[in-house]
């Protein structure tokens, strides 16, 4: 039986978080009136591990706290005034009924991040269910037929990024079926003092205010020192024609976020009490708005057991990397009296920590930000060996497309290296397609770029990942541990491209911001191959409500069920998918402000 | 001051980037679009890339980084194929369009920008200009002023309003009117057409073209870039050329290429949306402009000191 501590963060709400060495001069004075927290009727938000809640009737209400995490005092937006919401625990096989009150004075509403159930309790409003008005109350009820690690947060404008996010753990049935002496839930989010909806118009405005890091007059010269003019020209050139940005990993920098674990920023120290000798599961949770985070446990391994509430054959890694919308389960032994959970951001502008410790008041050191790398040509252009391929260059390894002159039908693509003992290549939806079709609206005004030759394979850890003498992981070491009992060959396929243009702050698919968009159309009960290729140079956690993303190899091996994919830059990744609940399901980049931005699908399943 | 040097720079700069972006297309991603060499790649990748560079019969077509066309080759995906014919508005479990889910793709948002507002304080004069707009990532309204004012209520003032509508991914259409204002001298109407955008090399660009009322024409090209000396330090050279068609001689301006502007700021951004500058401004008057004013014992050339804020929000 896994055992919750309810293990409280140090408060100190008068210390300036530690990562905030670049606040935006003149903007906190521009916030509106609405964020600065001058009522005295509303009350301070609780930080820190959550209370738990459970039982077959569930009340949540939804209100105005006020916080404090930089200094500042702000009004964040609450589930029963705590941040995270609390923490709501189920047995697999329960039937739920959830109550959720609105006192806030917008509309609101709740989504259970990964659980499949009747569409009109996904709480996504304008496709679930009108939302909740003010002041009323909605009723989800919902049978568990799974079990998990799992969050909910609002659907509701940018409501999750103030404060409305919270873990939902199923128990399996049977038990969990690894003994743990300790089981956390570990929630990784942001926090900005701004109004999320200005953030958002300034992006729109300069895409690039919050990036700090980008490349200077003194880089080109040092380049130029090192290599010589030319090397430095080159090293530009590409990135000048397509008025693109190497440094461009994130939106949002500390330069406007404060990164949280369990709702405590880095100087609280969230942290959680073990016995020495014993074995820890911690349930970690990206229910950030819009930072992907690099996490680890400096000295100790983890061992990953759970993928998106999925179970996996274990796999031991020393970091890994997840988007806002997923989790994973990893198991430690911690061998000393503290250590560290440590999570930089991607574009390394900050961390948020916590710790494992014997006892409270522990703290074990703090590793430095890695350096920041800059995106790469396989950022940009993807898989150069099979360009080489198209080149008609003699590559013995590696599917080589089969053509590049018809792309009208989806060509089929005759790997001539590895399957051997069968013949995958009679179907031609036994494999993924390799031939890249772009949308017709992806040529115009709404896509700054796209990918001719994508990589396919999984194994590649990300930017910033590679080499860095870690052992992270990748989607290709994930094995779930149950097969996944489905027809291996789908019916049919859907490509989609992630596109955007970083100039206007446009994101879209297949060239199309969500209001132009038309529904993707899926039969009930049908098995589908869904290939998303990211023509974009950013990383976008891609969330498909209602259905499992089962991942699908270049080779067509199935890895894992997700209910978030990450899609690399230049990355065309398959996954099979088989709607089995008729309704409207939202589709989109768990990126909050890209979801917002148009990065956006609904789907219809009949 | 070597200034024209720095002009047929400036002029090379920007007829190359007109050159690679003629039709002003998207980049597609290609192996001749990547330098040879990259401190940042990975050893494999610098070595394929050497590769490709060695094949000379790559049957790839070598302008693709700009010149390809914005025109969806054949063969392209049509976007609504997934559909079955349903809409946002009409399909199975679909919600009334009153509660019909709309993102921020749909809302329209306002930004000013004010570009300068400077004081020099040799002549005592105030300058600014100022951009403001309307509307979403491919339709907007916009609003542009610029002027000066002294402290003897001379003043002159050009205020535009347009409809700039994206047509490429880095480039608006931009189109409308324009009214001038001045204290001295006669006020003129125009009909404007134009194209802002970004060229590549992060030139930014506003080239515009005037009917006046009277039938007089006007062609306006500016032109400015950002080096960021650090994060928060940035030197900004930008050149503007006026061209014309005809004398206006109430207002002392010729035709031809009438006028000529090189100056350089450098901001210090104490915020992204707040930086203070000092500057240098280099004018020159050509041609009959050049006549006119030596007839009216005006300078044809003057440089000016100034200092100011940028700002937008």
């Amino acid at each position: 039986m896994p055992q919750y501590k309810t293990s409280q963060a140090l408060s100190s709400q008068s210390r300036r978080q530690l990562l905030q060495g670049l606040v935006l001069g003149g903007v906190a004075s521009a916030l509106p009136a609405t964020l600065s927290a001058q009522s005295n009727t509303i009350a301070q938000a609780t930080r820190g591990t959550p209370p738990i809640l459970s039982g077959p009737v569930v009340e949540l209400e939804v209100a105005e706290s006020k916080v404090n995490f930089t200094g500042e005092s702000r009004i964040a937006t609450t589930i029963n005034g705590s941040i995270p919401a609390p923490t709501l625990k189920f047995r697999e096989g329960d039937e739920v009924t959830i109550r959720v009150t609105n006192k806030l004075k917008v509309p609101t509403s709740i989504h259970w991040h990964g659980i499949i159930l009747p569409y009109q309790m996904d709480g996504v409003p304008g496709i679930s269910f009108d939302g909740i008005a003010p002041g009323e109350t909605f009723t989800y009820q919902f049978k568990l037929e799974q079990s998990g690690t799992y969050w909910y947060h609002s659907h509701s404008g940018f409501q999750e990024m103030t404060g409305m996010y919270g873990a939902l753990i199923i128990e399996p049935r049977e038990g969990e079926i690894y003994p743990v002496d300790r089981d956390f839930i570990v929630q990784l989010s942001d926090w900005t003092d701004e109004d999320p909806m200005r953030v958002f118009n300034k992006l729109k405005i300069q895409s690039d205010l919050y990036n700090f890091n980008q490349p200077t007059v003194g880089d080109f010269f040092s380049d130029i020192a090192n290599g010589g003019l030319g090397l430095a020209l080159d090293k530009r050139r590409m990135w000048n024609q397509m008025r693109m940005n190497p440094t461009d990993l994130a939106d949002l920098s500390t330069a406007t976020l404060t990164y949280l674990m369990n709702g405590s920023p880095a100087n609280s120290n969230w942290t959680a009490i073990f016995k020495p000798g014993e074995r820890v599961r911690l349930r970690i949770v990206n229910a950030s708005s819009n930072t992907l985070f690099d996490v680890r446990i400096p000295g100790l391994t983890m061992r990953v057991v759970q993928s998106d509430g999925q179970n996996v054959k274990p796999v031991e890694v020393d970091e890994f990397r997840f988007g806002p919308g997923e989790t994973y389960d990893v198991i430690v032994e911690p061998t000393g009296d503290a250590h560290t959970i440590f999570a930089q951001s991607m574009d390394r502008s900050g961390f948020v920590r916590g710790t494992l410790a014997v006892r409270r008041g522990l703290e074990a050191s703090i590793p430095p930000l890695d350096a920041v790398e800059q995106l790469s040509m396989m950022d940009m252009m993807g898989d150069m060996t099979a360009m080489a391929g198209m080149a008609g260059m003699n590559h013995d390894n590696g599917a080589s497309t089969s053509d590049h002159s018809g792309h009208t039908v989806p060509a089929p693509v005759v790997d001539h290296s590895s399957h051997s003992g069968h013949n995958m290549s009679a179907d031609p939806l036994s494999l993924p397609s390799k031939a890249v079709r772009h949308a017709s609206t992806e040529y115009g005004a709404t896509v700054d770029a796209r990918v001719d030759t994508p990589r396919t394979n999984l194994d590649d850890p990300g930017i910033g990942l590679r080499d860095n003498g870690r052992r992270v992981l990748t989607l290709n070491d994930l094995r779930s541990l149950e097969p996944i009992v489905e027809p291996t060959v789908p019916t049919r396929e859907i490509e989609l491209h992630l596109t955007g243009n970083m100039e206007r702050y446009s994101w879209s698919i297949d060239g199309l911001e969500f209001g132009d968009s038309t529904p993707i159309y899926m039969r009930k009960g049908e098995r589908v191959r869904v290939i998303l290729q990211n023509d974009t140079m950013m990383t976008h956690p891609m969330h498909l409500h209602g259905m499992w993303s089962d991942i699908e190899r270049e080779d067509g091996e199935l890895l894992s069920r997700q209910h978030t994919i990450l899609v690399h830059p230049a990355q065309r990744i398959s996954f099979l998918a088989t709607p089995k609940d008729a309704g409207q399901w939202a589709w989109h980049c768990h990126l909050l402000f890209h979801m917002d931005a148009g990065m956006f699908r609904k789907v219809i399943v009949s | 001051m070597n200034y024209f040097y720095l002009l047929s720079i400036v002029l090379l700069f920007a007829n190359d980037s007109f050159a690679q972006d003629n039709h002003v297309h998207n980049p597609v991603i290609t192996p001749e679009t990547a330098p040879a060499a990259n401190a940042t790649a990975h050893e494999h990748s610098i070595t394929v890339v050497a590769e490709l560079e060695n094949t000379a019969a790559m049957p790839m077509d070598h302008s693709a980084i700009a010149m390809d066309s914005d025109e969806p080759p054949e063969g392209t995906r049509d976007p609504h194929a997934y559909s079955a014919g349903f809409t946002q508005a009409a399909g199975p479990y679909t919600l009334p369009p009153a509660q019909r889910l709309v993102l921020a793709d749909e809302h329209s948002i306002s930004s000013l920008l004010g570009n300068g507002v400077e004081y020099t304080p040799d002549s005592k004069t105030g300058n600014y200009e100022l951009q403001a707009w309307r509307g979403t990532s491919f339709n907007k309204l916009v609003i542009k002023t610029d002027g000066a004012f002294t402290e003897n209520d001379e003043y002159e003032n050009e205020t535009e309003l347009l409809w700039g509508r994206a047509f490429a991914p880095f480039w608006d259409s931009q189109l409308g009117v324009r009214v001038d204002s001045r204290s001295e001298g006669k006020n003129r109407q125009w009909f404007a057409a134009g194209v802002q955008g970004l060229a590549p090399y992060w030139f930014e660009l506003d080239a515009t073209a005037y009917l006046g009322s009277a039938g007089q024409t006007e062609f306006v090209f500016d032109s400015e870039y950002e080096m960021l000396i650090t994060q928060r330090l940035i030197l900004q050279p930008r050149a503007e050329f006026t061209v014309r068609g005809k004398d206006d001689p109430q207002n002392l301006l010729g035709s031809g290429l009438a006028n000529a502007a090189l100056s350089l700021r450098l901001r210090y951004e104490i915020s992204r949306q707040f930086a203070p500058f000092i500057g240098v401004e280099t004018e020159k008057n050509f041609g009959s402009t050049a006549d006119l004013l030596n007839g009216n014992g005006e300078s044809v050339k003057d440089t000016r000191y100034f200092a100011g804020v940028r700002f937008w929000f």
